[in-house]
Order: C-alpha cells, then structure tokens, then sequence
C-alpha cells in the first residue's frame, strides 16, 4: 500500500469515527424523542432522517456543498465572523456524513428503544431513579443491541460513502480523500492492483465488523429474550 | 396519619372521579372489577398516571393544584402484577436497585434482612432473573421494593398473575408485611377471599368511583354492594379462640353470641381470629336442629334479605352485637318459610375458613 493509500485510510477511519460519535450524541435523544412522542411533527421528522436511504448522494453532497460554501447560509455565517467556510475541508466532511448517515443510527435506535417496554422505566421510577438515570441503568442496557448494530452500521456506512464526500471534500489528500475515493482513482487511472487491494480490504473489514455484530446480537438474544 | 386522595381522569369510554381518604396503616384494599378504576387510581398515587388532583400522604404533599412530586421522589415502593425485574440485572442488582439509590441515613431496611425473610437466600446469587420461577420473581419484586423503605407500598395485584402454588407461597409473607415492618400497604385486588384475608381496610370501586370505603367486615356484610353478588360473597367474622378438641382435631371460637367449631388451628388459646363464612355455606332453620351432621347452628336475627339473580335471595343475620352472617339461600325457601326481617332464627354454618 502506498503512502497516500495509508493516509486516505487514516482519514477514513477518522471520518467514520468522528461522525460515529457525533451521531451518538446527536442521534440517541432524537430517536429516544421519536420512540415516545406522540407529537403529530414526529413523522414529518422521521421522514426526513430516512431521506439519505433513497436520495442520491450526489443530491445531498450538492445541497451540503452549496450550504458549506463561501456563498451558502452556513459557510456565508461563518466566513462573516472571519472563520473559514466547510466545503472542501475535513470538517465540512464530518457535517455531511452525519446527514448522510443519520438514518443508520437513529433507526436501530429508535426500534431498540420502542422495545423497551414502559413497565422497565416505570418501575425503575418507583425505585427512585430519576429520568437520565432511568435511561442509562435502564433503557441503554436493554437497548444494546440495537446499540450495537446502530454503531456499526454508521461506522460502515461512513467507511463506504462516496458520492457525498466527492461533492463535499473534493480529493484533498490527508484531509478529504476517504479510501473509496482513492479506490475511484486508481480504477481511474488503470491501477486495478491498487484498487483491488483498497476495494478487497474494505469488502472483508465490512463483512467481518456485521459478521461480529450478528454474531453478538445473537447471543444477546439467547440471554434475553 | 391518612391518605387523602382527590383525582379526575377521563379516558376514551372511561372516568375515574376519586375523592377518598383512608388510614395510613395495615392494608387498605382498592377492590372492584377489572375496569373499575382502581388500578388507575393505584397509578394517580404512583404518580404514574398524570392527571389534575390533589394527594397527602401522612404530612407529605405529593401533588396539589399547581404541582406533583415525580415518581422518583415519592417515598413508595410499587409492586406490578408482573415481577417486572430488570432482565439485564441479577437478583442481587435486581435487590440493590433501590436500594443504592436513597440516602444512607433514609435506609431502615437492610438487605440481609430483606433477603432472610423473604427467604431469598437461595436465589440471591442468580445471574438471569427469567430463570426465576413467578413465585420467585413476585418475591424478588417485593423485596426490591421494601428495600428503599418506602413510606408507604403499592401492590397491583401481586398475585394474579400467578398460579395458586405461588400464591400460596406469597400471601404469607403479604400477611406478615405490615406487621413486621409496620409500612402500610395499599393493596388492589378483585379477588373476594384475598381482600377478606389481608386487608384492614376495603375501598370499594365501580366505574371510576368509589362506592363504599370502611372495614371489611362491614362492607363485606352489606347486601347493596356488588360484593354481595359475588359466588363467594361471604361475611367476616372475628372471633375469640376458646378450647382445643384433641380427641376430635377441632377447636371451640368464641364469636360474640355463639360458639363454632372449626378444624384445629394452632393458635393459643385466648387470641383473636378471623374467620370467613361464604354465604352459600351457611343456611336457615325456624328450629335448633339436633339431629343434623352440621355441628356449627347460631342463632341470628334476620336484618335484610335482597333479591339474589332469578332463583336466590341473600340473608343478612345479626350474631349477637357485633357479628353478621349471610346466607344465600333459594326464593322458594324463603317463601317457605316466610323469612322476614326481624324474624329468630337459627342459622346453620357448614364451613369456616379461618385466614
């Protein structure tokens, strides 16, 4: 593997990480409020995180690049308070993945959450626990599987994103240019054994990371039902 | 020290309009049948259920006009019909839950205390609470519950979920709670023979509303409640253990203005019992019989009779001062022997179930 090759998986793995966590933050209250709402707005807002599954990258990558820019609302703010616009930077990048990948983190979330019976909080209420701490003696523990698979699934999902990263990040080595990226270029300028390298390393890692994730979900199962 | 508890609530094709206050010691009942309201009403004190009212506790106020203490800051223990133990905990974490989370100095409970009487001992150390038997489980529950040393413990009908095994396996330690550890226990049931047992204090609840609230014994005895139309509708009677028969395995009650004799219990001489007479266990003569197998014949004073269904009527007989029976016995028989109230009679009694 050449030295650009490493770097575009250190800058991957650091993407996918850095979105992984953002989107644990962000995600877990968002689907713990989908999952208890009863709020007419709540399916007007669970349409729009599933939106990434079926737009094209491409269209997403678009709107984020035109909103990051100079000239677009968030990157036009940032640059009048004498702060550097997001497109085509690592952080632009991060902002756009966690769009991009939210459905793969709040849906697992919010099913695993809506499992949860509302006996398990009740009486965890009754036993003195005030709410934050019945969410994470409670809910969490009994979510992880959907835990779990909502954390993997945005991790590989962030590993495997391209055309909003093209759109956004450009092909910035060391800052934007993600492993699938330097895929596309060596299949671009005929390097199939560097592409086969890239693109069979990232197929086996995928495959392997579900594969633990199944396996252990499995046998939460077995442990509770 | 009382309860005083005021709650409006309207659901879809369903209105629970409470206003009742009742002691705040031994066991009071919240019984009625499933849609009465009195699980509801259960969940009101809980602060589980959010609705307009008003609730004290002894000198506590846990909700008023303008604000409600949350769940957690209530000073109860509840107990759900289902165990309802973390499956991701052991019995031991199961235990402790409540445990950690009060102030050491609010801790009157003790966990080895817990443990040693609810007999747990055994099951302490068991990683997977699904493993437990529902007995099991509804044991854990309680001791979970009894460990944050609650003020005061709600318990949603704790035993109907389970078979009559474990219910036998738990009434004992129900019976034993409020005077071992002198927290008193709202206890919501529709089991007629349970409530006749335990409780010290009946709320009776029909759709949403509280109907009738006093001692047992006095609502049990009454025939305008819903109570009376029960199959084992019965009254309670306390009474006074008098004399051991070794030779016939029996002992001698004293229950006011009459004696009965019931099979040997081993309760010393001179306390107090109380007993459970079904009205379709006890019938009505004009004349003391002597030649009959029934051992048990008082003689009562007719008070009331009520139509019972198409067929039956129900009896309420005075004991002396104190007690009452009922009987329920067929519209022919009474007309046969135009009972009427205020008529001597001799109520004969085949069985007496002492709790």
């Amino acid at each position: 593997m050449s030295d650009s090759d490493w770097l575009a998986l250190i800058t991957t793995l650091k993407l996918s990480a850095l979105t992984t966590l953002v989107l644990l933050i962000l995600g877990t209250p968002l689907a713990w409020w989908l999952a208890r709402t009863r709020s007419r707005f709540a399916v007007a807002i669970e349409a729009a995180v599933a939106l990434p599954l079926v737009l094209p990258p491409t269209v997403l990558g678009f709107y984020m690049l035109v909103a990051l820019g100079p000239h677009g609302p968030v990157g036009g703010l940032l640059e009048s308070v004498g702060l550097q616009h997001l497109a085509f930077t690592f952080t632009g990048l991060v902002l756009a993945s966690t769009l991009y990948s939210m459905p793969f983190m709040v849906q697992p979330l919010k099913d695993a959450f809506g499992g949860v019976g509302q006996r398990m909080t009740e009486a965890a209420a009754t036993l003195r626990a005030g709410a934050w701490d019945r969410f994470f003696s409670v809910v969490l523990p009994l979510s992880r599987r959907g835990l779990l698979t909502a954390i993997t699934l945005t991790f590989a999902h962030t590993v495997g994103e391209f055309g909003v990263v093209l759109m956004v990040g450009g092909n910035i080595p060391g800052q934007t240019r993600v492993l699938s990226i330097a895929i596309y270029d060596h299949a671009e300028s005929m390097n199939y054994a560097g592409a086969h390298l890239l693109a069979g390393g990232l197929l086996a890692a995928s495959f392997l990371m579900l594969l633990a994730v199944y396996a252990l979900n499995r046998r939460y199962r077995v442990v509770h039902p | 020290m009382s309860i005083r508890a005021r709650f409006r609530l309207q659901r879809a094709g369903f209105m629970l309009d409470v206003d009742a206050q009742f002691p705040l010691r031994g066991i009071t009942s919240l019984f009625g049948a499933s849609g009465s309201g009195k699980t509801t009403l259960l969940r009101c004190i809980a602060g589980l259920e959010r609705t307009p009212g008003s609730l004290q506790v002894g000198d506590e106020i846990w909700q008023n006009e303008t604000t409600s203490v949350p769940t957690h800051r209530r000073t109860l223990g509840y107990v759900f019909q289902e165990a309802s133990l973390f499956p991701h905990l052991s019995v031991r974490a199961n235990l402790e839950y409540g445990y950690r989370r009060i102030p050491p100095a609010e801790r009157k409970v003790r966990l080895e205390q817990v443990v040693a009487w609810l007999g747990l001992n055994q099951l302490i150390e068991r990683h997977d609470p699904a493993q437990l038997s529902g007995g099991e489980r509804q044991r854990v529950a309680i001791g979970r519950a009894l460990l944050t040393s609650p003020r005061l413990l709600l318990m949603d009908e704790p035993l109907s979920a389970l078979d009559t095994h474990s219910k036998q396996e738990i009434l004992p330690y129900l019976e034993a709670l409020h005077r071992e550890l002198e927290i008193p226990v709202l206890y919501v049931s529709h089991a007629l023979d349970e409530v006749a047992r335990l409780a010290d204090h009946l709320l009776l609840l029909q759709a949403g509303q509280v109907i009738a609230c006093g001692a047992p014994g006095e609502i049990l005895a009454r025939l305008d409640l819903p109570t009376a139309h029960f199959d084992d509708a019965g009254a309670v009677i306390e009474a006074t253990v008098v004399q051991h028969d070794e030779r016939y395995g029996l002992t001698q009650l004293d229950c006011g203005d009459g004696i009965v004799w019931v099979g040997r219990i081993g309760h010393p001489l001179g306390s107090r019992v109380r007993a459970r007479v079904l009205a379709r266990d006890v019938s009505i003569a004009l004349q003391h019989a002597h030649d009959t197998s029934i051992s048990n014949i008082l003689p009562a004073r007719i008070a009331e009779i009520c139509d019972e269904g198409a067929d039956k009527v129900n009896v309420r007989m005075t004991i002396g001062a104190s007690n009452v029976l009922l009987s329920r016995i067929t519209r022919r028989s009474r007309d046969r022997l135009d009972l009427r109230a205020g008529m001597a009679v001799y109520a004969q009694v085949k069985s007496v179930a002492l709790m």
